[in-house]
């Protein structure tokens, strides 16, 4: 090997560092090795969990993978048409499967709206309405929980824990909770999401607060002005393509959040959506799918023009 | 001399007209925000009244936020009185009263004597029906022995004696009791006295004006005392209930059903380390640790195995995700792979997986491997294999060229010109962003799991579905946070080890 023929003619202090290196080397290869040993464990060993705690066993289940996809083929393609648009069914036989007249929103004698799209404009304005709310919050306590803003630690402190808090509880307890008060309806769903919203958004902006330039403060603090001034005139400025574009960003976000928690009885299409899937009404399924896929992308793709031209690229980071 | 720094108004005039422009900003622009905060304002008034928010709200049954927010965190003891129309009285005890099928606290005093009593006696099987079950048995004990009394005995009037209470005190702290003798019931809250007669049928009056903490809607009416915090009674004609509030989690650890049940904590120890072997075929210790792990009302074990699905969900999710977004990633960077379609090919189908929802995956990998953890770790997956992927070509897409130019001026073969041109850069933050996922989903497993798909999400979503077991749900989120932080420092530590400080 080459190195050992280059060992051979290195000094005495060479020849160590050499030696040095190769010790360094072979430990380092040992602990990646050791490492990758523990993953490949504890994934087999979690696998194995997973499988057993599981239904269906996996390899028993693997034939049956599209089964799902097979039950969803509709008698004609025509019918997810007419689920779509509550048009009435040739194949009506007066059963739950075929009623899709029947949640017709009327808006004049004939003009009506389709039921999933009413349940979609709903869902949506859930989102919608959750994230004005947490952004507002988000936007009094961010500016609470900076540092460069808030010197007090005995204030800014309790802010980001209460943040924390109210990030990390689960929505679907949140939304459980006000379900069991408030009974079903898309209010629940709007408790849930606006808090996690709050906790999630006011971490971010209160981020972009710290970063922003003092100086206008700065200038504000010289003439006098007082906290609120200094932040309204000094820091919200600054900071305000950044916000929008991170209000953007959990509209995004929250669209799907307000999906998820109307399946759980929050209101809205993922209410229908689960319906469909567990009575195995094919068309139905297949209608709310394509109409959630246009949406989310609808709304992804809008905030993502949008963003792009507020703050350019650098707006494209992940939050959660 | 002091000079005032703040100018007159005329010389601040003065300033604005030789500036008007720093004054004045432009028309469009105060109009702009003028039209932003209306549009804002309507939407909300929209929303009002689209999601009928004032209605919701006012139908809202506040009362019992209250009462499901207390037990969270504190469990209720329901002792009912009944009152016959002669004065006597018999205390029982709720159905899946925490203290057991027998409880015997010591805040109940009873005054009991033996008398001889003419009353009409229902059919005999009625009096045979075994009374306190325990809270956990699905059936009846003699329900499964069958012997079932179909045969309808007609009342019969029957003199026999036998013991009743004649006089019960029930004192929920020390300035709130209730004391019921003789068709008197008597309640002391923060130093009123209510006094109200019960004739044993169906009318409860109250003597003198009801205080503060009592009310009844109709003369006659039961009458409801709440006494906030720790508890509150009903008293009716011919019953009075009562409902004392405690503190805490009665049989966390052990279920009525131990023999370790409500014994103190020294005594259980002493039990458990040196005490007689109370299960001959297994030691104090084994039996003890049985009981709690297989408590029947808080299911330990249950929820415990369920919370590590759901990590287990997390983990292998996101590793699989990122072993498969790896190699794609190569493939969906431009600057990578020069060719066109290969390029939009693979990032088109990242964004396939992404943008069918984690929920919608869920659902269909319910169905496909029935509940539990495969669904969840095949949606988590999915979704995040479109995540990783794009985030991953992104990276790839923004790293410096001229270590790889230096890899290729030497001759390297293209396999060589990745691992020592392009890994070293982007393997941290390839890391990072997976460390981060698996932290995120450690959350979002919990949402899916309640629609099936394995997890701690469904054992939550049900204890909520009940109303009853809050207390329950409170566990589990305790533990569901405790999970979450411990999570987000791990992957937070390791983080700061790849990327250094700066980033997060």
């Amino acid at each position: 090997m080459a190195t050992s023929v280059l060992s051979r003619q290195l000094s005495e202090s060479g020849a160590l560092v050499e030696r040095h290196w190769q010790e360094l080397n072979a430990r380092r290869r040992l602990y990646t090795l050791l490492g990758l040993a523990l993953l490949v464990l504890t994934l087999c060993a979690s696998l194995w969990f997973a499988n057993d705690s599981n239904a269906g066993k996996f390899f028993d289940r693997l034939p049956h993978f599209f089964d799902f996809v097979g039950d969803l083929v509709p008698r004609d393609a025509m019918e997810i048409v007419r689920a779509m648009f509550d048009l009435p069914s040739p194949y009506d036989d007066g059963s739950f499967k075929y009623n899709y007249t029947d949640g017709r929103l009327y808006l004049t004698e004939s003009l009506y709206i389709p039921e999933y799209f009413h349940k979609m404009l709903e869902t949506v304005n859930i989102a919608i309405f959750s994230t004005v709310v947490g952004v507002f919050f988000g936007f009094i306590l961010s500016f609470l929980a900076a540092r460069n803003l808030m010197p007090n630690p005995w204030i800014r402190g309790p802010v980001r824990r209460l943040m924390e808090i109210l990030r990390a509880f689960p929505e679907v307890v949140i939304a459980g909770f006000f379900l069991a008060i408030l009974s079903l309806g898309p209010i629940p769903a709007i408790a849930a999401v606006s808090i996690h919203t709050i906790g999630a958004l006011g971490k971010l902006f209160f981020e972009v607060v710290e970063n922003a330039d003092m100086k206008p403060e700065e200038g504000l603090r010289a003439v006098g002005a007082n906290w609120i001034e200094r932040v309204w005139f000094g820091i919200v400025p600054q900071v305000l393509p950044n916000f929008t574009s991170y209000f953007l960003l959990r509209l995004e976000i929250n669209v799907r959040a307000s999906t998820i928690i109307g399946a759980v009885g929050g209101g809205g299409i993922g209410e229908l959506l689960r319906l469909a899937i567990g009575q195995g009404h094919e068309a139905k399924t297949i209608a709310i799918v394509i109409l959630l896929f246009t949406t989310i992308f609808a709304v992804d793709q809008f905030s993502a023009w949008l963003r792009r031209r507020l703050v350019g690229d650098q707006a494209f980071q992940l939050a959660q | 001399m002091t000079v005032s720094t703040k100018p007159s108004l005329l010389e601040m005039e003065a300033i604005a007209a030789r500036h008007p422009h720093l004054l004045q900003s432009s028309s469009t622009k105060r109009l702009k925000t003028a039209l932003i905060g209306i549009g804002v304002l309507l939407y909300l008034v929209f929303s009002w009244w689209f999601f009928s928010i004032g209605h919701v709200l006012a139908n809202a049954n506040w009362g019992i936020a209250g009462t499901y927010l207390a037990d969270w965190v504190s469990y209720e003891v329901r002792p009912e009185i009944a009152i016959a129309a002669d004065g006597t009285m018999a205390l029982s005890y709720a159905r899946n009263s925490p203290l057991g099928p027998n409880p015997n606290p010591d805040w109940v005093t009873l005054e009991k004597k033996t008398v001889t009593r003419t009353i009409e006696a229902p059919a005999a099987a009625q009096a045979s029906k075994p009374k306190g079950s325990s809270s956990f048995n699905f059936m009846a004990p003699n329900a499964a022995l069958g012997d079932n009394q179909t045969v309808q005995a007609p009342n019969r009037i029957e003199t026999r004696s036998e013991e009743v209470v004649t006089r019960a005190l029930i004192a929920f702290d020390r300035s709130t009791s209730i004391e019921v003798a003789s068709g008197v019931v008597t309640a002391t809250h923060g130093g009123e006295t209510l006094v109200m007669t019960v004739d044993g049928a169906d009318t409860a009056t109250p003597q003198g004006p009801l205080p503060r903490w009592a009310r009844q809607k109709r003369p006659g009416e039961k009458i409801t005392l709440s006494f906030g915090l720790t508890g509150w009674a009903e008293v009716e004609g011919d019953e009075v209930s009562i409902r004392n509030r405690f503190f805490g989690w009665a049989n966390f650890l052990f279920d009525t059903n131990s023999p370790f049940f409500g014994k103190p904590y020294g005594e259980v120890a002493s039990l458990i380390f040196s005490g007689e072997r109370i299960d001959p075929a297994r030691s104090n210790l084994s039996l003890a640790w049985n009981n709690i792990l297989y408590n029947a009302e808080w299911q330990h074990l249950d929820v415990w195995t369920k919370l590590l699905q759901t990590v287990i969900m997390a983990f292998v999710g996101t590793l699989f995700a990122s072993l498969i977004a790896f190699p794609l990633c190569f493939l969906a960077a431009r600057n990578i792979t020069p060719n066109f379609f290969a390029n939009q090919l693979t990032k088109r189908f990242f964004d396939f997986l992404r943008s069918v929802d984690m929920f919608i995956w869920a659902l269909f990998f319910t169905r496909a491997f029935g509940p539990g953890p495969l669904a969840g770790i095949s949606a988590i997956f999915f979704t995040d294999t479109g995540t990783l992927g794009k985030l991953y070509s992104e990276a790839l897409e923004n790293i410096d060229d001229k270590q790889r130019e230096g890899v290729k001026s030497v001759g390297a073969t293209p396999i060589a010109v990745q691992r020592f041109g392009v890994l070293p850069q982007v393997l941290p933050v390839f890391a990072s962003q997976a460390l981060y996922f698996w932290e995120s989903n450690t959350r979002s497993a919990t949402i899916i799991g309640a629609v099936g798909a394995g997890g701690i999400g469904l054992k939550l979503w049900e204890a909520m579905r009940t109303n009853s077991d809050w207390e329950n749900v409170a566990y589990m989120v305790l533990l569901i946070l405790v999970v979450v932080f411990i999570f987000d420092s791990i992957s937070n530590a390791l983080r700061t080890r790849l990327m250094g400080r700066k980033t997060h």
